[in-house]
């Protein structure tokens, strides 16, 4: 009950804090990255990096999804598209701050779609990189 | 400015509740799974051999890996499986995968749709194209 009050206190002002000023990373998506800096060992992740894997057209994985961009477009900022036509929210954290903030969902869609785009797991570098990108933008 | 404030904290007020509805229950667990990539079909359009067939293969799921936590998949396969259709039901091949190998649904579309309907479409999964109350599985609106 306590938790549920304090919720609805703060989102609404990280929300707002959030349009306002177009912060970085909060504490969650802060976490989640050193997660996966930790796993990978590596000092940083390289947002460039991120950008090249993010509009690369990859081998190995399934045809009718050789990119990342296949579904969610070369622009993170704007919607993507599922190949059965629902929209897709934009990737980028400025303008969708609420993504990343739950580890096993992003741990699912980077299973899924590293295994349909790439047909394997994506490296915790990789998704270090690819998240590093997305939060720059 | 201010409205867009008093929009998000009504958001915010309205989110926690809907987010704790959505997490409980063989449909909810399937709308929230299988519609995010797209919409969660009605169970009864195809017969429990389809659903069993499906939800056995999300490792491919055509050309997708749409694999679910095991304990998620038997869930929401006993949801599709429990409401599955049960009258007979007349397709290209058996047991049907997709809906639109379904007679009935080749008959009632494929000449009622324009290329045009279709092309705006993509594809005979996007039934929300046409039909506005596709998410509420109502499709008597054409």
């Amino acid at each position: 009950m306590l938790r549920g009050a304090c919720r609805m206190l703060v989102l609404p002002a990280v929300l707002i804090a959030g349009t306002a000023a177009a912060a970085g990373p909060g504490p969650d998506q802060r976490a989640l990255l050193e997660h996966y800096r930790r796993l990978a060992g590596v000092e940083s992740f390289s947002p460039e990096r991120g950008r090249t894997f993010f509009l690369a057209k990859h081998q190995g994985g399934k045809p009718e999804t050789p990119s990342c961009t296949t579904c969610h477009t070369d622009d993170p900022r704007g919607p993507g598209r599922t190949r059965a036509g629902k929209p897709i929210e934009p990737m980028a954290l400025s303008v969708n701050p609420r993504r990343y903030t739950d580890p096993k969902k992003v741990e699912k869609w980077f299973r899924r779609n590293c295994r349909s785009v790439l047909g394997r797991e994506c490296t915790p570098r990789e998704k270090g990189d690819f998240l590093a990108f997305m939060f720059s933008q | 400015m201010v409205r867009t404030a008093v929009l998000l904290l009504l958001l915010a007020t309205t989110l926690p509740a809907t987010a704790g509805t959505a997490a409980t229950g063989g449909e909810a667990l399937y709308r929230e799974e299988c519609g995010a990539c797209h919409l969660a079909y009605p169970p009864r359009f195809l017969p429990a051999e389809s659903w069993r067939a499906l939800m056995a293969g999300l490792a491919d799921h055509f050309g997708e890996d749409a694999s679910l936590a095991p304990a998620t998949a038997a869930a929401i396969e006993s949801y599709l499986v429990a409401h599955a259709r049960t009258r007979r039901v007349r397709a290209d091949r058996w047991p049907p995968l997709r809906i639109s190998e379904l007679r009935w649904f080749r008959h009632e579309h494929e000449e009622e749709v324009s290329p045009r309907a279709f092309r705006r479409a993509g594809t005979w999964a996007n039934c929300g194209a046409c039909h506005r109350d596709a998410e509420r599985w109502r499709f008597d609106d054409d």
